[in-house]
């Protein structure tokens, strides 16, 4: 098929401006965006909020072309266009970063940027190629191994990369879906600095997903929020507050609030001992080494970190996912190697990063997932050698209720929720009955405000009711408002000490980037 | 006698010859199924596509008097055998294992029927390279007396592996086979790319088949092939997808197979059965031995449905 394109070609470094006019979108009954028209000058910086389901993505997604609006039209320079694939919005000049990636894991860097250009040669010189991308890279202010392969990289560099090929094949329109949930405080303030600075220069418009208002109010110059598919409201940045732009965000519904912070009791006992603990991590030629890590009842041990310095590895030693090679773990006392039975006794919980891969049967209904702890004991203790269908339903029914759990159906595979509702899920299931050690990776990755607002909540409810809990994020405002003391891990060690309340971010962020 | 002429070295030189005599249908069976399997199908059906390439070749010999315009005739056969495989596992809820097992029987099955008249005519042999001209020895003349599909065979496997890495084709292939959704946000095809590496998979392995009837053993029967369309899909996996390796496993494979009969040919009467297990205990303790519980198979395509 010939396309007969209705705007000249888009110059690579010289930003296009879109408009949405009355984008409608309905999904059977359902109607997921509802007349919504945004105007996005060329070089502006422009955010867009709201809640999970609010609309963001179908909006996103239909100026991308992945959907079809049933009403409504998209305009890029003042041209009205028909974007009917990815494909066709690429020739208008419009790219997205996803929140999940679309990097191929088994290339390298330089494979997944040279193989995504409209024009591949049919041979590949890397000799030149190699040299064009260095060339290009000096303009990029990321250093991103390019020779290694994507799974080998981290999260953090992952998004990076992503970014980076957006950019490689010129695109003069981005939009970021959530950019920086994998990103140090630093690397989010260089990288929006950097993508701001383009869009300063009109060589770039930016339409940026997020939940972060700080991000918001520092780098965007106009905002438009969204609820249940409408628009709620929409302004210049420096005309809003942060709370004008909360309230359009979630209406009138009442955030949960965390509970006071009761004291760590004096005479707290140690619940989860780790001494010299040594494993290979993912690549195999570090080790992990945490000489002694001791969580208390009653108390959060924040571990913060950049991604890939050995939280996750710390995370699947503790889970059994990965075997120490030296070294123990007690829990309550006794040698703990993370068996079924071991974890039962002991109460330990688990709500490891990526729940739906880490802790859910993805393709299992949500009523057998949330059943995992408990469907192989009686009621009254022992094994149980029959499934107990209806106790199941039953338990099920009211932990989605009881954690607004939302889904279709009880007997829905999991994997059909949204990441929220996953993650809501799973600490229905892990927070039940008691909890004496609960060990958390990540529990907020990627979540709206009134879901991360309802998972810390509970989380400091289980603190406050005794449990030890140790908490592994890469959010350093997470462990800062959640921990009792927090401790640095980078390189694979835990490297630096303090408690949360007096603690300096100066101090945690360049032990984090290796200054110690 | 003319063992006596090099004594206790007829082992290894049987072996080398043995070697490259055997390993040539695992080449070509295994780098198709390289190709198939980077682009995140596995095609099980190859030994049909092996067993119907032999007939194929053979009758087409036979009736043109040419060895070559059997090849061709395999490999397009072969072609036919992927695109069936490939078109029926474009439809959703379609498992490709399944699928690649009722092919192997269909083409062997097939194969039989259309072969019968075949078994008793004789058809011209492909040519081989004697590169032993520089030996008085007939022993080292007749094991590098070396046919012309194996070259071949060695050369394809250096091309395929420098084209996995430095074509447009290749790095498509390897973001298909990794990716079906990286591939859709590229505006690529998931199915027509993988329809298309069944295909060139089957033609390959079709050639392999051509081998076992027009060169070693060199005749069309029932029993043709020992099931070596089936080792092939192993020797991929043991190879990891890479095609040199496909080649080296392919050799190594071939070297343990002609242990049996090299040990028979210098007298060892007793327990020579023993030897003939030798590739596939050599297959396990080498596949025992390179994996690890901690880490993933290194390089293995993210889409196939044995790794998803």
């Amino acid at each position: 098929m010939i396309q007969i394109r209705d705007t000249p070609l888009p110059r690579a470094g010289k930003a296009v401006g879109i408009q949405t006019v009355g984008m409608t979108m309905h999904f059977g009954s359902f109607t997921a965006l509802d007349n919504v028209s945004i105007d996005i000058p060329a070089g502006t910086f422009h955010a867009l909020l709201g809640e999970n389901g609010a609309g963001k993505s179908t909006l996103v997604k239909c100026i991308m072309g992945f959907y079809h609006q049933t009403s409504g039209s998209l305009s890029v320079d003042g041209h009205e266009v028909s974007v009917q694939s990815p494909k066709d919005a690429a020739t208008y000049g419009l790219g997205m970063v996803y929140q999940q990636f679309t990097l191929v894991p088994s290339l390298t860097g330089a494979e997944n940027l040279v193989i995504n250009r409209a024009h591949v040669p049919a041979i590949i010189n890397w000799a030149k190629e190699r040299k064009d991308l260095a060339t290009f890279m000096e303009r990029m202010p990321f250093k991103i191994p390019l020779d290694r392969s994507v799974s080998e990289l981290a999260a953090g560099e992952k998004q990076k990369l992503e970014i980076v090929k957006q950019l490689y094949l010129g695109r003069s329109f981005l939009i970021l879906d959530e950019p920086t949930s994998v990103l140090t405080p630093a690397e989010a303030d260089e990288m929006l600095g950097l993508v701001r600075g383009m869009t300063e220069r009109g060589e770039l418009t930016v339409l940026m997903i997020s939940h972060k208002f700080h991000e918001v109010t520092k780098f965007a110059d106009a905002v438009t929020v969204l609820r249940r598919g409408k628009m709620a409201g929409s302004g210049l940045v420096k005309d809003l507050s942060t709370k004008d732009m909360a309230s359009m965000m979630i209406g009138d519904v009442k955030l949960a609030e965390l509970d006071t912070r009761l004291p760590v009791p004096a005479d707290a006992k140690p619940i989860l001992v780790i001494s010299d603990i040594k494993a290979p991590d993912r690549t195999g030629l570090k080790m992990i080494d945490i000489g002694n890590l001791t969580v208390h009842a009653g108390e959060i041990v924040g571990i913060a970190g950049i991604s890939g310095n050995g939280q996750k590895e710390l995370a699947e030693v503790l889970a059994g996912q990965r075997p120490p090679e030296a070294g123990s773990i007690t829990v309550k006392g006794l040698l703990y190697g993370a068996t079924r039975q071991e974890t039962r006794i002991n109460n330990v919980r688990f709500i490891p990063e990526e729940p739906l891969n880490n802790a859910c049967a993805p393709k299992m209904t949500v009523t057998e997932n949330l059943a995992f702890r408990t469907f192989d004991v009686k009621k009254q203790g022992g094994d149980a050698l029959w499934l107990d269908m209806k106790s199941m339903r039953k338990r099920a029914a009211s932990l989605i209720s009881d954690f607004k759990v939302k889904t279709a159906s009880h007997s829905s595979p999991i994997a059909s929720l949204s990441g929220g509702n996953v993650q809501r899920a799973v600490l229905a299931r892990e927070l039940t009955g008691d909890v004496d050690l609960l060990i958390v990776s990540n529990p907020c990755f990627g979540l709206d405000f009134s879901a991360v607002a309802e998972i810390r909540a509970r989380i400091m409810r289980a603190r406050n009711s005794g449990t030890a809990v140790l908490l592994l994020s890469e959010d350093l405002d997470e462990l800062l408002e959640m921990s009792d003391r927090i401790m640095v891990m980078s390189d694979g060690k835990l490297v630096y000490e303090t408690p949360a309340l007096s603690a300096d971010i100066g101090v945690i962020g360049a032990h984090m980037a290796g200054h110690h | 006698m003319d063992e006596a002429g090099i004594g206790i070295w007829g082992v290894p030189l049987a072996i080398f010859a043995g070697a490259i005599r055997v390993s040539t249908p695992f080449i070509f069976v295994s780098l198709g199924e390289s190709i198939t399997e980077r682009s995140g199908r596995i095609n099980l059906g190859l030994e049909g596509t092996l067993v119907f390439g032999a007939m194929t070749a053979y009758a087409i010999a036979v009736m043109s008097n040419s060895p070559w315009l059997g090849v061709f005739a395999a490999m397009a056969t072969g072609a036919v055998f992927g695109l069936i495989h490939g078109f029926i596992c474009k439809f959703p809820k379609v498992n490709d294992i399944a699928i690649g097992i009722a092919m192997m029987q269909f083409g062997l099955g097939l194969a039989f029927f259309l072969g019968k008249p075949f078994i008793q005519p004789v058809a011209p042999h492909l040519p081989s390279i004697p590169l032993g001209g520089w030996s008085d020895l007939p022993q080292i003349q007749s094991a590098l007396n070396i046919n012309v599909l194996f070259i071949i065979g060695g050369l394809l496997s250096v091309m395929l592996w420098w084209a996995f890495k430095n074509t447009r084709v290749g790095l498509v292939l390897r973001v298909v086979g990794d990716s079906s959704d990286a591939a859709r946000a590229m505006g690529l095809n998931p199915d027509s790319v993988r329809l298309l590496a069944t295909a060139v998979g089957g033609s390959l392995a079709a050639v392999g088949g051509a081998y076992l009837s027009l060169f070693y053993p060199g005749s069309w029967n029932e029993g043709i092939s020992s099931g070596q369309g089936l080792m092939a899909v192993a020797l991929v996996i043991f190879a990891r997808w890479n095609p040199i390796g496909c080649f080296l496993a392919a050799l190594l494979f071939g070297g343990a197979g002609a242990l049996g009969p090299a040990l028979q040919s210098v007298g060892v009467t007793q327990g020579y059965y023993l030897f003939y297990a030798a590739p596939y205990v050599l297959t396990l303790v080498i596949l025992v031995a390179t994996s690890s519980p901690t880490r993933s198979l290194a390089g293995a395509p993210g889409a196939l449905s044995i790794t998803k």
